[in-house]
């Protein structure tokens, strides 16, 4: 089997998965990624990446899960553990991007998070599937009970900033801008490499 | 849809017709219509516990089932929550006034740290429709929130929402401190939001995980049922 790494990754993590496997010269990484919308159906995002690592077993001599638990409750852990295969620890992107520790701490309940993926992607992840481009007289059921909505940007993009913003002046929210580069992705990434060459 | 099915008007169709066609303006969200169909049953004599389980609840139920296999998603649950809710707007007074049976209190909220709710306002209206008298304490609720509501409002069930794996937990730290205090038995504990399930409900010590609010509904009353057993 040749020495290769395959990181199964949610669809929303893509360019950054690849971002990071070009700036490392991680070669021997492959990358594939299941569509981003499974978030929005979390109970099925167990069997899709079983069936991606099904799929790949025998190609590869090492599998990497790119997914927090992204509300499987537990569930895509059970999964992977079973699969023999290691996943991103914490409990959604919002918190590795941050970094989970950081995240935990910082105990923020009522603000709404936009990566960079999703200031990219805002009409067509948040928008569209929320119905707000039909029914925008929903927003205030969806978004009234947050104050702001926090961008965690992964890069330096003024166009992304200028999204963001437009994204929370749209829903009514105070805007925010935190640079988090990567977060944990990194380190879970730069330790599924390593391993592959002990 | 087509003119000619906009020009329908609802006070032709007889009683069963009207029924199913209330059923379809739910599952479209059309509350105006609801309204009025809701006005045409009443005039007809309808008791307004039959208006309400009949027709508003039923139609709540068939989306209810399509939202679970996924035929519809959120906005639609919504746009038909806001439909019932205008029906239930009309009925709730007459319904006291004509003392519909009222089967138990429920206290509910969505657990601290999280601020989702449209699954446990969702579960409170059709508790509500069901008719079970719901305190509805929000979003982001600490422990003594609701120790304190249990007991002010002498009720007979309580219910959690969680949708973040993070919050989750939380559910037990409640369940925790009922115990603590000694008045865990006092009351039905029922639990939901999607990233749960039933293991999790029973690890926690709830008395029942509940996948949907027709499921919440059931249950709430097969637990009744036993607890006036058990009192009688
Ligand atoms: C709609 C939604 C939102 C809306 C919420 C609007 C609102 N007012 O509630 C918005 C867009 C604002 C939102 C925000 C966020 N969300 Co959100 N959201 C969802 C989504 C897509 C649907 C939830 C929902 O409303 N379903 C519809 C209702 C009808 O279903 P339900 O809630 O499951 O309720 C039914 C049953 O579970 C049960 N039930 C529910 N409660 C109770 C209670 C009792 C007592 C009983 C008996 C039964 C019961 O009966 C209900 C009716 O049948 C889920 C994904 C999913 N498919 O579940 C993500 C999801 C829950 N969200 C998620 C996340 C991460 C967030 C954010 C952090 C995202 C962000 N970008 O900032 C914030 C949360 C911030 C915070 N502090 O809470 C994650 C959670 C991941 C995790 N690890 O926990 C999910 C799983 C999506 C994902 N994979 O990323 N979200």
């Amino acid at each position: 089997m040749p020495d290769k790494t395959l990181v199964i990754a949610c669809g929303a993590l893509a360019r950054e998965v690849l971002a990071l496997i070009e700036l490392n010269n991680w070669q021997h990484m492959e990358l594939i990624c299941l569509p981003a919308d499974l978030h929005l159906r979390p109970d099925k995002i167990p069997d899709a990446v079983e069936a991606a690592v099904l799929d790949a077993c025998d190609k590869y001599s090492r599998i990497f899960v790119a997914y927090a638990d992204c509300g499987t409750g537990g569930l895509l852990a059970a999964r992977c553990a079973a699969l023999e295969v290691e996943m991103i620890k914490g409990p959604h992107c919002y918190s590795f991007f941050e970094g989970n520790e950081a995240f935990a701490a910082r105990g923020e309940v009522t603000s709404f998070y936009l990566t960079d993926f999703l200031a990219r992607q805002f009409e067509a992840f948040v928008i569209k599937p929320m119905g707000l481009d039909k029914h925008p007289e929903l927003r205030d059921i969806y978004f009234g009970n947050y104050e702001k909505l926090v961008y965690l940007a992964q890069t330096e993009d003024e166009g992304l900033t200028r999204a963001a913003e437009a994204a929370a002046a749209r829903l009514g929210l105070d805007f925010e801008r935190r640079f988090t580069g990567y977060g944990d992705l990194v380190a879970a990434l730069a330790d599924v490499s390593s391993q592959v060459y002990k | 849809m087509s003119d000619e099915e906009d020009d329908l008007i609802l006070d032709e169709l007889d009683d069963g017709e009207l029924v199913l066609q209330m059923h379809d303006d739910l599952y479209d969200g059309m509350a105006d219509e609801i309204a009025e169909a809701v006005h045409i049953l009443l005039k007809r004599k309808w008791t307004p516990y039959d208006v309400l389980t009949k027709a508003l609840v039923e139609g709540m139920r068939i989306v209810g089932i399509d939202f679970r296999d996924g035929i519809l998603f959120v906005p639609e649950v919504l746009l038909a929550a806001g439909a019932m809710k205008k029906g239930m707007h009309i009925l709730k007074p007459l319904l006291i006034e004509t003392g519909a049976p009222q089967l138990g209190k429920m206290v509910i909220g969505t657990v601290k740290g999280d601020i989702h709710d449209i699954g446990k306002n969702l579960v409170a209206m059709m508790m509500e429709g069901a008719g079970f008298e719901v305190v509805d304490l929000g979003i982001n609720n600490p422990v003594e929130d609701y120790i304190e509501a249990l007991k002010r409002e002498n009720a007979d069930i309580l219910g959690m929402s969680a949708l973040l794996t993070t919050t989750m937990p939380y559910m037990k730290t409640v369940i925790d401190t009922m115990v603590e205090q000694g008045i865990r038995d006092d009351y039905i504990v029922l639990v939901g939001g999607a990233p749960l399930n039933e293991e999790f409900g029973k690890a926690i010590g709830s008395d029942a995980y509940c996948r949907d609010a027709a499921v919440a509904v059931e249950t709430a009353k097969e637990f009744m049922a036993r607890k006036h057993n058990r009192a009688g």
